[in-house]
């Protein structure tokens, strides 16, 4: 397998990328879903895909946009979405979750008409939809590495602030913090990471590398901080574990990463209550 | 004269149709100890967010130490522990040190990261609300009562002048009450902090309390807590809008 890594640049891009999404899906995600907007990633892939139908539609169209690169029109959408929630949220104040259909029915609408347009690119779809060993490109690989600096210096410098909102959103706001601003950065930062996963665990799934290791870290973390220790371990495990298996058992790696990611819950879970039991058993 | 710490002016408050509040004028000065009475739908938690600037009223001024409220740049000098605590996520997962450290976040500012002495501070917040012992629990694992005492501590980490309870023991035991109110009292006595203590509950004017305000809609009284026990019941009920239960130790000081 190494030996093939260091061979092979394909892999080499799959697997820096695999290991950079590792880290960023649940740092994130561990603000993601304690703020309990774990849905919102959601809706976010669904736009991201208009985005990267629309763009390989183009390509396919106009002969001066084969080789523009579809994590680029991806970003932009996802971008474009998570603003779009927010002024959806904010419009239907008692009814938060509605922007969250809206923006995922509209997505995956428009990607369906874009798909129909092109009938040519199912096997490139495919890829996105799924995510690939074999499709990511060097190019992708430096997308991923810009989006996963950005990331990390967003949650360095807004650690604190990002914490106090997450906790207690009226306690932020009463104390001064600049709540809104915080908070849109926010939006804007969920959907880079979010279109920066689909190349490897692919748009429909990017959701479960955001909540997954999180869900299982939440079950045995003491703290914030572990917390988000214990979901980027579990996040890289079920990536390497998940490439690994997709590269020698020739399938999706969106397919064997979040299966992964579902038996290491499985396995926190029930390791959990078995150390409760063996714990009251000897007292 | 004691310097003031909010000065209200002639506020009203009105929401898409209803007024909340009228003609509210209130003056609560350093070092004062001060029950913000009312029943449920007075307007006092609509006047707590006008006072933290979370609301701006319809008419009327707002000036907190001795600023006018939209210019006020010194939030963290006020400490809020809102009634929400109590309905917060219970299974977030922060530690009890996490979570008291966070009071520092407007303190320390954007962009930076650490005050040098945070774990000390952390601590003696946590000490002076008797919680040193639970630092490193989650939050989620403690009684209401707890919650309410770290949520306090994480707003005296930031060294606030004038504290902010909305309905603090809304949750916790009837025989854990008395020691959170020595616990306040302590913070008033010693540490000097101003206090507002917004209630439904009569039950609450303990001796620990100066001045006693009365809000539905607009203020009927406010003044010395000697005052206010003087007033007749028949009074409270008018403006309380409902009988106002009377409870033993209150019914020994009208004696």
């Amino acid at each position: 397998m190494i030996s093939s890594i260091l061979h092979y640049d394909f892999l080499q891009n799959a697997f820096l990328s695999g290991m950079i999404i590792g880290v960023i899906a649940p740092l994130l995600g561990v603000f993601i879903v304690v703020r309990r907007l774990s849905v919102i990633a959601d809706a976010l892939s669904h736009v991201t895909l208009a985005g990267i139908a629309g763009s390989l539609y183009l390509s396919q169209t106009f002969s001066a946009l084969a080789l523009l690169n579809p994590i680029y029109l991806g970003i932009l959408s996802a971008v474009g979405g998570s603003m779009v929630i927010e002024r959806l949220r904010r419009l239907y104040k008692h009814f938060e979750e509605l922007a969250i259909p809206i923006i995922m029915s509209a997505g995956l609408g428009v990607s369906a008409i874009f798909i129909s347009l092109a009938q040519g690119f199912s096997t490139d779809l495919f890829s996105y939809l799924f995510g690939s060993v074999s499709a990511v490109s060097r190019q992708d690989l430096w997308v991923v590495l810009s989006i996963a600096i950005l990331v990390v210096v967003f949650v360095y410098f807004f650690y604190k602030e990002l914490f106090v909102l997450s906790f207690d959103e009226e306690y932020a706001k009463a104390s001064g913090l600049p709540a809104k601003w915080i908070h849109f950065l926010f939006m804007i930062v969920t959907a880079l990471v979010i279109a920066a996963s689909m190349r490897i665990v692919g748009i429909l799934l990017v959701s479960s590398l955001i909540t997954l290791p999180v869900a299982a870290s939440l079950r045995i973390a003491k703290g914030f901080k572990q917390t988000i220790f214990f979901a980027i371990l579990f996040g890289e495990l079920a990536v390497m574990i998940g490439l690994i298996s997709a590269f020698y058992l020739n399938l999706a790696p969106g397919g064997t990463i979040v299966v992964t990611s579902i038996f290491i819950l499985l396995f926190v879970i029930v390791g959990k209550k078995a150390a409760i039991a063996i714990r009251a058993k000897k007292s | 004269m004691k310097q003031p710490l909010i000065e209200l002016e002639d506020v009203s408050f009105q929401y898409e149709y209803q007024e909340v509040l009228h003609n509210i004028s209130l003056v609560v000065r350093e070092g004062d100890f001060l029950a913000l009475l009312g029943p449920n739908g007075s307007g006092k938690s609509t006047l707590l967010k006008i006072i933290l600037g979370l609301l701006k009223p319809t008419k009327g001024s707002v000036k907190l130490f001795g600023e006018k409220s939209t210019s006020f740049k010194h939030r963290e000098w006020i400490g809020y522990v809102s009634q929400k605590s109590n309905s917060f996520n219970a299974g977030f997962p922060a530690t009890v040190k996490e979570v008291v450290a966070s009071g520092l976040t407007k303190k320390i500012g954007l962009f930076k990261r650490h005050l040098p002495n945070k774990e000390e501070r952390v601590f003696e917040a946590l000490h002076a609300v008797g919680m040193e012992q639970f630092a490193n629990r989650n939050i989620g694992e403690l009684s209401g009562g707890q919650q309410q005492r770290v949520f306090i501590a994480r707003a005296l980490i930031a060294e606030p002048k004038l504290l902010i309870l909305d309905e603090p023991t809304v949750g916790i035991d009837y025989e854990n009450v008395q020691s959170f109110y020595d616990m306040l009292y302590h913070l008033n006595e010693e540490l000097r902090i101003t206090m507002i203590l917004v209630t439904h509950d009569v039950d609450t004017l303990t001796d620990t309390i100066s001045h006693v305000a009365c809000l539905n809609k607009t203020i009927h009284f406010h003044g010395y807590k000697d005052n206010y026990d003087s007033i007749s019941a028949d009074q409270r009920n008018e403006w309380y809008g409902h009988s106002v239960r009377q409870l033993p130790h209150m019914k020994k000081e009208n004696k």
